[in-house]
């Protein structure tokens, strides 16, 4: 073998073949494909314009936010089924604490985050300790947590609802950081689009250019290899449990001061939302692939089906079965497409 | 023979023996490592190779005898610690990450960091131009470092996991059973790599059960045999059918042989 001989067994990398082996190009192509089809069945002639666009990117953003952090944390291995209802956990106690214990708004919502921190590490180290899926440690959370948020709300309001927190010192401007509006060619887009665009950037530098990215590949590629490479698995693990959380806090902060309250069952089923994203968006739910911009696709394509629906003139009871087959489909032509850019070895 | 031969031993095992409760693994192994140098271990199942791996590499602690590195008598408590005095072990299937690329792989666990440290950030036009000219060191041309790395053959997965180990400084590498699980073809890849670390003056330990790939690159030969040394030869004074023969246990193989025989007569 020298240097100036190539194998002659190894073919040509094509542009196309390049572009093959992006996780997220499927998610893509099935973007296009579905924005298509809503612009072309649209009713209202807004869909493909910028006050659609403000639509489904108002549905999209929260679901992107966290997703992108529960695709970081499925690329290691590992599942996160409580980061829906800690969307309704962080929004109810940063309420309580508002409300009920006339805290400052800023630091109610610091307090929120690290009450968030703490439950994602719980998750992450019960985890790693007890060496049980992650599947049904963050169900377990889950479900503790959906009790929590009924029977402490209930307890501390008398209803299943809270209440009054735009009297909270300091709520006009922590609104304005997360839960205003901002004009943009006269449409009116929510400010979590930008915290969710910063946060997409932010987590595909992350995965690919720092070290803790080349960490994450690793535990959730092969942990043993990875062990024995001097990758810190566990502290990896646990670092992007806490991190899902406190996405999903952040979130149910963001709910909490856009709609000025917050019921019990808020955020339940979201993280099924979350899953799909990423998994659209090319995440293997066997870790060790993926990526954050393919989250975001994932979420932009159920903010194109939450509005494209309705506009359509469709019965948006139908959009849960829309999201299945999209789901269904595009894990499908993920699978394909990675077998293809593999070239078919294995 | 040997380009960069040296007369101490850089790694020296002492009448070295591990217990697990009352089941005596390993009894009174005295194996000296020198670099430049090939010094394969071969045993069959079960004769302690694999408990000999860990003690060398940091896994298990010795319950007796004693480790000498450098003439300097040596305890390691973590793999990491060993890895720190310059001895790197590639284990059979665990060495790489199949859906990660070369480079991410060649480069994983010691990231080349730019900028400020502490942020972490990949250096990766480094880590690409590096990992690309240390394997073709090593002999091993690829195109393109992003591939990868389950899309490459066994034979190159175990290469590139020795040019890693070589690159990070190992002057002692210890290679588990690194052809077990491969073809004629892919076993000649790796030999061949294990050469040119011997070459590059590590002294590689070299596990394996077969006594052909032993014979072809091996300099030292100790054969395990339940948990005890029972042969060691240097290359200048062995042929390999003695090494088959010692490697089958010698007077269990006659034996065998007899039964065998008896039961084919009918």
């Amino acid at each position: 073998m020298t240097a100036v001989k190539t194998d002659e067994r190894v073919q040509r990398i094509s542009l196309f073949t390049k572009a093959l082996r992006r996780p997220e190009l499927g998610a893509l192509i099935g973007a296009l494909v579905i924005f298509t089809v809503f612009a072309v069945v649209d009713t209202t002639g807004q869909f493909a314009q910028l006050q659609g666009a403000a639509g489904w990117t108002k549905f999209a953003a929260p679901i992107g936010i966290v997703s992108i952090f529960v695709a970081l944390l499925m690329i290691a291995g590992e599942f996160d089924l409580s980061s829906g209802v800690m969307v309704g956990s962080a929004g109810l106690l940063l309420g309580n604490l508002i409300s009920e214990a006339n805290m400052g708004v800023w630091p109610a919502i610091l307090t929120t985050l690290v009450f968030a921190a703490f439950v994602g590490l719980a998750n992450g180290y019960l985890v790693i300790k007890t060496g049980l899926p992650s599947f049904i440690v963050t169900l377990a959370t889950f479900f503790v947590l959906k009790g929590m948020n009924l029977a402490v709300t209930k307890l501390i309001t008398g209803t299943v609802r809270v209440d009054g927190v735009d009297t909270g010192e300091g709520f006009e401007t922590a609104r304005s950081w997360f839960a205003t509006k901002i004009e943009f060619g006269g449409a009116s887009f929510q400010v979590s689009v930008i915290w969710w665009i910063g946060f997409t950037i932010f987590a595909t530098w992350l995965l690919t250019r720092t070290t803790f990215g080349n960490w994450i590949f690793a535990s959730g590629g092969d942990p043993n290899a990875a062990r024995n490479a001097g990758v810190p698995v566990a502290r990896t693990k646990i670092t992007l449990f806490v991190l899902t959380s406190v996405a999903a806090a952040l979130v149910g902060c963001m709910t909490l001061l856009e709609l000025r309250g917050m019921q019990a069952g808020q955020g339940i089923g979201q993280e099924f939302y979350y899953i799909i994203a990423a998994a659209v968006g090319g995440t293997l739910l066997t870790g060790g692939a993926g990526s954050a911009i393919g989250a975001s696709i994932g979420a932009i394509i159920m903010g194109f089906a939450a509005i494209g629906i309705p506009y359509a003139l469709w019965d948006q009871d139908w959009v849960s079965t829309f999201l299945g087959v999209i789901l269904f489909l595009a894990v499908l032509v993920n699978t394909w497409l990675s077998k293809q850019a593999k070239g078919a070895r294995k | 023979m040997s380009a960069k031969k040296s007369a101490d031993p850089i790694l020296e095992l002492k009448g070295v023996g591990k217990s697990f409760g009352n089941v005596v693994a390993l009894r009174d192994v005295d194996i000296a490592v020198f670099p430049g140098q090939v010094t394969c271990v071969l045993g069959d199942n079960g004769a302690g190779k694999s408990t000999l791996i860990k003690i060398l590499s940091g896994v298990h602690k010795a319950s007796e005898g004693e480790f000498l590195i450098s003439g300097q008598k040596t305890e390691f408590n973590s793999p990491r610690d060993a890895m720190s005095k310059g001895i790197a072990t590639v284990f059979q299937d665990l060495a790489t990450v199949p859906l990660m690329s070369v480079w991410r792989n060649f480069f994983l666990g010691n990231e080349p960091k730019k900028w400020w440290k502490p942020l972490g950030i990949l250096d990766t036009k480094f880590a690409k131009e590096t990992a690309k000219a240390e394997l073709l060191n090593m002999g091993i041309d690829l195109r393109d470092t992003n591939q990868a790395i389950g899309t490459l053959s066994g034979g190159e997965r175990q290469a590139v996991a020795i040019a890693r180990a070589v690159y990070f400084g190992a002057n002692v590498l210890i290679l588990d059973e690194p052809t077990s699980a491969l073809g004629v073809r892919q076993s000649g890849i790796v030999l061949k790599y294990i050469l040119a670390a011997r070459e590059r003056g590590v002294a590689v330990i070299f596990i394996t059960h077969n006594p052909h790939h032993a014979f072809l690159v091996g300099d030292h030969f100790y054969l395990l045999n339940r948990g005890r040394m029972i042969a060691s030869f240097v290359r200048e004074k062995v042929q390999l059918d003695e090494l088959i023969q010692a490697m089958a246990g010698g007077a269990e193989l006659d034996t065998l042989t007899h039964e065998i025989s008896v039961i084919r007569q009918d």
